[in-house]
């Protein structure tokens, strides 16, 4: 139980993840987050902005950390994001990511459940489909998962971020630090 | 002071070492003991203050992860020198469903016997103990009082005691 194993991802991406870009990417950027989570909002066009900047050299991937007690919308906000994949593919899965960071601030019911409909019926998810879901709680056991792995990965707080399977110790918040955390294991993947 | 820094403060109890027992405030008009616990493994967690930041984001991610040392066999508790009115609102506020002792009276005197003092702040470390149903500490791990330790470590001393436990039964 050393500090070297305590911040490294586990379990490894793979083909259960949602992810956005090739999986032959220099850089996979992980990150456990949650989507009340106003940290994780503030670190959403962060994340845009290194998709952008990287291109092809980056594969983004997102994994759920909702702190639920906390966060009374978090965890089924990460149920309806989970519905809208299961049901109406990656790329819906990723318009509903947007749409739910997008509009996590615009007011205090922005994401019950009459408002995550809404957002993944606009993603292309049936809504129906999506409200019985959410009654069911069928995506609870894969949000948990995904939680469980991010607390098993040394995730104390969000959003964390991993670079290629090493926690990323530095501040998100500063452009420069994250896109140069970026850059250098670009180079030691070469 | 600077071992405290590096996060291995001097005194901090080791595995192998029996746990101190104690009797502490959980509410205005509650007490716990160590003791009462016996046959259970616990988990004792020490931080420095309520509504810290650090802190707030430490015990609420054991509040999320309660579910999970339950099924390893294991009950949560938190421990501060923060009065028990103080521990009532922080853990109302954060909707906190294990116990927070007050280590208030003699002030400090549990994170003392556990070597997780902090006599320049007159607060604690931000320790973690695992003991066992036998009072033996099995696991302890002291972080720096700025870095919330997460959650790692305490699963990984659960999931071997439990992985132990069944070697023995076989």
């Amino acid at each position: 139980m050393n500090m070297t194993q305590l911040s490294a991802l586990r379990p490894p991406v793979s083909f259960v993840d949602h992810t956005m870009g090739s999986a032959d990417a220099p850089i996979t950027l992980v990150e456990y987050g949650d989507f009340q989570c106003p940290y994780c909002y503030r670190a959403h066009p962060v994340v845009t902005r290194l998709q952008k900047k990287f291109g092809s050299r980056l594969r983004f991937v997102f994994r759920n950390f909702p702190l639920s007690e906390l966060h009374p919308h978090a965890a089924h906000a990460a149920e309806a994001a989970e519905s809208v994949g299961a049901h109406a593919g990656e790329a819906a899965y990723w318009k509903m990511h947007h749409a739910i960071f997008e509009h996590q601030q615009d007011s205090d019911d922005a994401l019950d459940d009459e408002h995550l409909v809404r957002y993944a019926a606009d993603a292309g998810a049936d809504s129906a489909q999506v409200r019985s879901d959410l009654a069911s709680g069928i995506h609870r056991a894969r949000v948990r998962s995904d939680f469980l792995s991010g607390a098993r990965s040394g995730v104390n707080g969000t959003p964390t971020f991993f670079i290629n399977g090493a926690r990323f110790e530095g501040d998100w918040t500063s452009p420069s630090e994250f896109a140069s955390a970026l850059d250098d294991a670009a180079k030691v993947a070469v | 002071m600077t071992e405290a820094t590096h996060g291995k403060p001097r005194n901090l109890l080791q595995p192998g070492e029996r746990a101190p027992d104690f009797t502490l405030p959980a509410t205005p008009d509650q007490y716990l003991s160590l003791s009462e616990l016996r046959g259970k493994t616990v988990i004792l967690a020490f931080y420095p203050s309520d509504w810290s930041p650090v802190c707030g984001d430490q015990m609420a991610l054991y509040n999320e992860i309660l579910p999970e040392f339950h099924k390893l066999g294991a009950e949560m508790i938190g421990l501060s020198v923060d009065g028990a009115w103080c521990h009532a609102a922080f853990a109302e506020a954060r909707r906190l469903h294990f116990p927070l002792l007050a280590d208030f009276e003699p002030k400090g005197a549990v994170a003392r016997a556990y070597g997780v003092y902090r006599q320049e702040d007159g607060t604690s470390e931000r320790a973690l103990f695992v003991i066992d149903g036998e009072g033996l500490v099995r696991w302890s791990y002291c972080s720096p009082v700025g870095v919330n330790p997460g959650a790692d470590g305490i699963l990984g001393a659960l999931e071997a005691m439990n992985a132990d436990s069944l070697v023995r039964i076989s």
